[in-house]
C-alpha cells in the first residue's frame, strides 16, 4: 500500500538566537531582524513523513506552507530532504491570519491536494507557540488528530490503522488511531534527515512565481530560464485564495477573531501540572484562570 | 547556525581557484551529462554552484552530527566480538546521515550512482568531516578506494561495485601485514588460483587494517609462488558478502578510537583479481597509496583546524593576571603560528588535489577514447605534479597536525591536559597522520628525487614570475630568496655526494643523501608553501594577508636552520649518527 501524506510546515524567524533588535517598539516581531527557517518542529514532523515513504515504498509525501512568496524556501528545504511535491498557498488575502484563519486556509488546500491518508505537521511554530493550527486542521477536515507525536510505531495497511508513540506528562502512551488522520509531532521525535546531495543539485534552481517575478525585476533575464521549461518540476505550485476555491470572510484578518489589544512582558514561573475534566465548571475555572494571568483576554 | 563549511571562508576560496574551470571542463567532459541526469551541471559556474551547495550538506552534517558524537565516539571506540566489528554508538548514526545525505561515491560517475564530483571538493568534504571527527574521516573516506577500482577494474567489477558504495557501502585496503609494513615487498598474505570453482582464494594474516570489516576489501597479495618481492604481487577484490574473513581483534590505540584497526584472517576466501597479475604493489598499491597519502593530509588539516579553533576560544575566555591571555604575545604567536600553518598547508593541499584532478579526469576520458598528444603531455604534466607535491602534502601536513595540537595542549595550560578538553583527544588522534600511510620519513624518500632534481626549484620559479598585488610582492621577494637558498643547498649536497662517488670512499654518498635528505625536503617544502599561500594572500588578502606574513617569517627561519645543517655538514660527522 502507497500512503499519501501531507507535511505542514511554516516558514518562521529564528526565535531561538534573539538579540536585542529581535522585537519592535510596538512589541511586533522584527522580522528583518532574524533569519527566515523551518519551523524546527515541522522538521521533525517532515521526518516522520519520509520514514513512513521509506517503509512503503510508492507513497508520495506533498508539503504545504503558507506565506508570502519567499516561503518557496521552505518548499525546496522538502524537496531536498525527498518530498515529492510542494504547495505555496500565498495571497495578500491569507495574510494576517491568526490560527482560526490559517486552519481555514489550509484545510482548503489539504481537500484540494485531496485523497490523503495522514496530515502531519510540527506540535506548534516557535514564532507563536500555540500548538493551535494543527488540531484545528483536523476539526475543520473532521478527521481523528494525534497531537504530541514522538514516533510513528507502525501502520497496519490492511485494516488502515496506526500506531503511535505519544509523549505525555510524565510518560508516553502508545495510541492506535484510523486513517486518515492529523498528527502533530514534538521536538524530542528524531531529528530530520539532512539535505541530500543529489536532490540538493536537481532542485536548487526551483522557483515560485514570485521569486521569478524578483529576480527578472528591471528587465533582468531569469538565469537558466529554458530549464523551467524542460524540467516542470523547477516551478513549484503556488495557490492563491481562489485556486483553493476558500470563503475571503474566513481568510487573513477577515477571518481572524484574535485582536491583538497589548502587549506585556511576562515570565513564566514553574508549576505543576493540573488535570481538567470537561465539565463547565472546570471550563469556566481555566477561563478565569487564563483571563486573570493574561495568558488570554 | 554552526556550518563547518560556511564557517571557514578558506575552504570556498580554495573551491573556487582558477584551476577549477579546466578541472571542472574535463571532469564533466564538457558538461555532457546534462541532459542525461537532472542533477548534472550545465557549465562551470553551475558546477561550481552545485559543488558549493555539496559541500554545505557536509559542513551541516558534520556540525549537526558528527562533531557532537565525537566525544562519546572516542570514549566508546569500536567493538569487535565474533570476528565482526561494531562500530561505536555515534559512528553508526554518522554514517546514517552520510548515507542519506548521499555523500557516498562522491567523485564516481554519474552513471553508477556518484555525485561525479573532482577531487578537490572531495577533499574538502574530508577535511569537514575531519574538524569534526578524524576518526570518522577514516572510515568514510575509504570510499576513495574505489577510484583504484574504477582505474584497474573490469567493466564487470566497476558495474557490481561502484553502485554498493555510492549507495553507502564501506572499503578497506588491506595491505599491512606483521611483517610488511612500509616495506610492502614483503607481503605473504597467499593468492591461489582455485580451478574447481574458477575463481582466486585468499589464506594468511593482514595486521593494521583501517576499518578492516568493511564491505568490499582490496587486497594485496601473493599471486606468484615462488616470487620474494614486490613483483610476485597482485590486487584483489574480496566481496564481504561471500564471507572467509575475519576479525581476530582490533587494536587498542592511543587515538582515532572510532576508526576499528583490524587484524584479519583470511581463511580460503573467494575473491576477484583487479587488474593484471603482478602489478599490484608496483602500479595499483601506488594509486591507493597516493590517494589515501591526499587524504591524510586533509584529516591532518582538519585536525589543525579544529585544533585552532579551540586554542582561539580557550584563550579568548582565560583570564589571568587580569586580562584575556589571548593578549599575551607569547599566546598569540603560538595562535597566529598555528594559523599560518594551517593556511600555507592547505594552500599545498589544494594545488596538490587540482593536480591530481586534471591528470585523473584525463585518465578518465582516456578509457574511453584516445587521448590528444596535447592531453596526453598535459596528464603527464600533471601527474608527475601530484607525484611530486603528494609526499610534501601529506609529510608538512601531518607533522604540522602534530605541533598545532600539541601547541593547543600549551594555550588551554593545565586545563588541556585534563581529559575533559577536546585538545587532549585531537592531539592524540594526530599522532598516527605522521605515521600511518607512509612514514614522514617514507614522505622525503618519496620527494626527495623532486628536491634533487630541480622539480620544486623549477615550478617555485615559474610561481614567482606570476603577476602579485603589490602588497604581497616583498614577501614574494623574500620567497625568491628562499628558492635560491634551496638551489644553493642542492648544489652543496651534489658537492658533497659528489665527492664522495668513487668505489673508495671512506663514507657512502647514498648515506649522506639520506640523512640530509630531511632537511631538504623541509627547505623545499616551506618555500612551496610560502609560495603558494603569498599567491593566496594575493587573491584574498582578508583572509590570508596576516597568515601570509607570520609564514613567510616562519619559513625563512626554518630555511636558514635546515640549510645552516646542510651547509655546515662534513661526511666523516655521519659515524657521530650511525647507532
Amino acid at each position: 500500500m502507497s500512503l499519501k501524506i501531507v507535511v505542514l510546515a511554516k516558514q518562521v524567524p529564528d526565535t531561538r538566537n534573539v538579540g536585542k533588535d529581535a522585537m519592535k517598539e510596538d512589541g511586533t516581531i522584527n522580522r528583518a531582524a532574524l533569519p527566515a527557517i523551518f519551523n524546527p518542529e515541522d522538521l521533525n514532523a517532515l521526518e516522520q513523513a519520509l520514514k513512513l515513504k521509506d517503509a512503503f515504498p510508492g507513497s508520495t509525501v506533498s508539503l504545504l506552507t503558507m506565506g508570502p512568496g519567499r516561503a518557496a524556501e521552505i518548499l525546496r528545504e522538502g524537496l531536498y530532504r525527498g518530498v515529492d511535491q510542494g504547495f505555496l498557498l500565498t495571497d495578500r488575502a491569507f495574510a494576517g491570519a491568526d490560527t482560526l484563519a490559517t486552519s481555514y486556509a489550509l484545510a482548503t488546500a489539504i481537500r484540494k491536494i485531496g485523497d490523503f491518508d495522514i496530515i502531519i505537521g510540527g506540535r506548534q511554530a516557535i514564532d507563536g507557540d500555540t500548538a493551535q493550527v494543527g488540531p484545528q486542521v483536523a476539526e475543520k477536515l473532521g478527521l481523528p488528530q494525534v497531537t504530541y507525536a514522538e514516533e510513528i510505531l507502525n501502520l497496519d495497511k490492511k485494516i488502515r490503522t496506526i500506531t503511535i508513540l505519544r509523549h505525555i506528562d510524565g510518560g508516553v502512551e502508545t495510541v492506535e488511531a484510523p486513517l486518515p488522520l492529523v498528527v502533530t509531532v514534538n521536538g524530542s521525535a528524531a531529528p530530520c534527515r539532512p539535505r541530500n546531495a543529489k536532490l540538493v543539485m536537481k532542485y536548487k534552481r526551483a522557483l515560485g512565481a514570485q521569486e521569478k517575478a524578483a529576480l527578472m525585476q528591471n528587465g533582468a533575464e531569469l538565469p537558466y530560464a529554458d530549464l523551467y521549461e524542460t524540467r516542470p518540476y523547477l516551478n513549484l505550485t503556488e495557490w492563491s485564495a481562489a485556486d483553493v476555491d476558500a470563503d475571503l470572510d474566513q481568510c487573513g484578518l477577515n477571518g481572524s477573531p484574535t485582536k491583538v489589544k497589548t502587549v506585556m512582558n511576562i515570565s513564566f514561573q514553574a508549576k505543576e501540572n493540573k488535570s481538567l475534566t470537561g465539565s463547565d465548571n472546570d471550563v469556566e475555572e481555566l477561563v478565569v484562570e487564563l483571563l486573570s494571568n493574561h495568558t488570554i483576554g | 547556525m554552526a556550518n563547518l563549511y560556511t564557517d571557514n571562508p578558506e575552504l570556498r576560496f580554495h573551491l573556487q581557484n582558477p584551476m577549477m574551470k579546466r578541472i571542472c571542463e574535463l571532469k564533466e567532459r564538457g558538461y555532457a551529462d546534462k541532459d542525461i541526469y537532472d542533477y548534472a551541471p550545465r557549465d562551470f559556474e553551475d558546477a561550481i554552484d552545485s559543488y558549493d551547495k555539496v559541500l554545505e550538506i557536509v559542513g551541516q552534517v558534520a556540525s549537526d552530527v558528527i562533531e557532537p558524537n565525537a566525544e562519546a565516539v572516542d570514549i566508546e571506540g569500536a567493538h569487535c566480538a565474533n570476528g565482526r566489528v561494531t562500530y561505536a554508538q555515534g559512528t553508526q548514526v554518522n554514517l546514517d546521515a552520510m548515507i542519506k545525505a548521499g555523500l557516498n561515491g562522491v567523485t564516481m560517475p554519474r552513471r553508477f550512482g556518484g555525485l561525479n564530483l573532482p577531487v578537490t571538493p572531495y577533499i574538502i568534504a574530508s577535511e569537514i568531516v575531519s574538524i569534526a571527527d578524524a576518526s570518522f574521516d577514516n572510515i568514510w573516506s575509504l570510499q576513495d578506494c574505489i577510484e583504484t577500482l574504477y582505474a584497474f577494474g573490469n567493466d564487470e567489477q566497476r558495474e557490481k561495485y561502484i553502485p554498493r558504495v555510492c549507495a553507502g557501502e564501506t572499503m578497506s585496503m588491506d595491505l599491512t601485514e606483521p611483517d610488511a609494513g612500509s616495506d610492502l615487498q614483503r607481503v605473504q598474505l597467499k593468492a591461489t588460483f582455485d580451478e574447481e570453482n574458477n575463481c582466486w582464494r585468499l589464506n594468511g594474516v593482514k595486521r593494521f587494517i583501517t576499518n578492516g570489516d568493511s564491505d568490499i576489501h582490496l587486497v594485496l597479495a601473493r599471486s606468484e609462488e615462488g616470487t620474494t618481492d614486490g613483483r610476485g604481487l597482485s590486487m584483489f577484490i574480496y566481496d564481504k558478502q561471500d564471507g572467509g574473513v575475519d576479525v581476530r581483534r582490533i587494536e587498542q590505540k592511543m587515538g582515532i578510537h572510532g576508526s576499528p584497526t583490524c587484524e584479519l584472517v583470511f581463511k580460503n576466501a573467494k575473491c576477484e583479481l583487479c587488474g593484471e597479475r603482478r602489478l599490484g604493489l608496483i602500479k595499483y598499491v601506488m594509486s591507493l597509496m597516493n590517494g589515501a597519502r591526499l587524504g591524510i593530509a586533509s584529516q591532518s588539516v582538519g585536525i589543525s583546524q579544529k585544533a585552532y579553533t579551540e586554542a582561539l576560544a580557550y584563550a579568548k575566555d582565560r583570564k589571568q593576571f587580569g586580562k584575556a591571555i589571548i593578549d599575551m604575545p607569547p599566546v598569540y604567536d603560538m595562535l597566529a603560528t598555528i594559523k599560518a600553518k594551517i593556511d600555507a598547508g592547505r594552500s599545498l593541499l589544494y594545488q596538490t588535489s587540482r593536480y591530481v584532478d586534471i591528470y585523473k579526469a584525463l585518465e578518465s576520458i582516456a578509457m574511453t577514447r584516445p587521448l590528444t598528444p596535447e592531453e596526453r603531455k598535459e596528464a603527464k604534466q600533471y601527474s608527475r605534479l601530484a607525484d611530486a607535491f603528494t609526499p610534501l602534502a601529506k609529510g608538512m601536513n601531518s607533522e604540522y597536525a602534530n605541533q598545532n595540537t600539541y601547541d593547543c595542549i600549551q594555550v588551554h595550560g593545565g586545563s588541556g591536559f585534563m581529559m575533559e578538553y577536546a585538545c587532549q583527544r585531537l592531539y592524540r588522534d594526530a599522532r598516527i597522520t605522521s605515521i600511518y600511510e607512509g612514514t614522514t620519513q617514507l614522505q622525503v624518500v618519496a620527494a626527495i628525487r623532486y628536491v634533487t632534481n630541480g622539480t620544486y626549484a623549477t615550478i617555485l620559479r615559474e610561481l614567482e614570475q606570476e603577476p602579485v598585488h603589490e602588497s604581497v610582492k616583498p614577501l614574494m621577494d623574500r620567497v625568491v630568496k628562499m628558492t635560491d637558498k634551496l638551489d644553493a643547498v642542492v648544489a652543496r649536497t651534489k658537492e658533497l655526494t659528489d665527492a664522495l662517488a668513487a668505489p673508495d670512499a671512506p663514507v657512502d654518498a647514498q648515506d649522506v643523501l639520506d640523512l640530509l635528505s630531511r632537511h631538504l625536503y623541509e627547505i623545499a617544502a616551506v618555500t612551496v608553501m610560502s609560495c603558494l599561500l603569498v599567491r593566496d594572500a594575493s587573491a584574498a588578502p582578508e583572509l590570508f594577508a596576516t597568515s601570509a606574513q607570520v609564514y613567510v617569517n616562519l619559513a625563512e627561519s626554518e630555511v636558514a636552520k635546515h640549510a645552516s645543517f646542510v651547509e655546515n655538514f662534513r661526511p666523516e660527522q655521519l659515524a657521530a649518527y650511525r647507532r
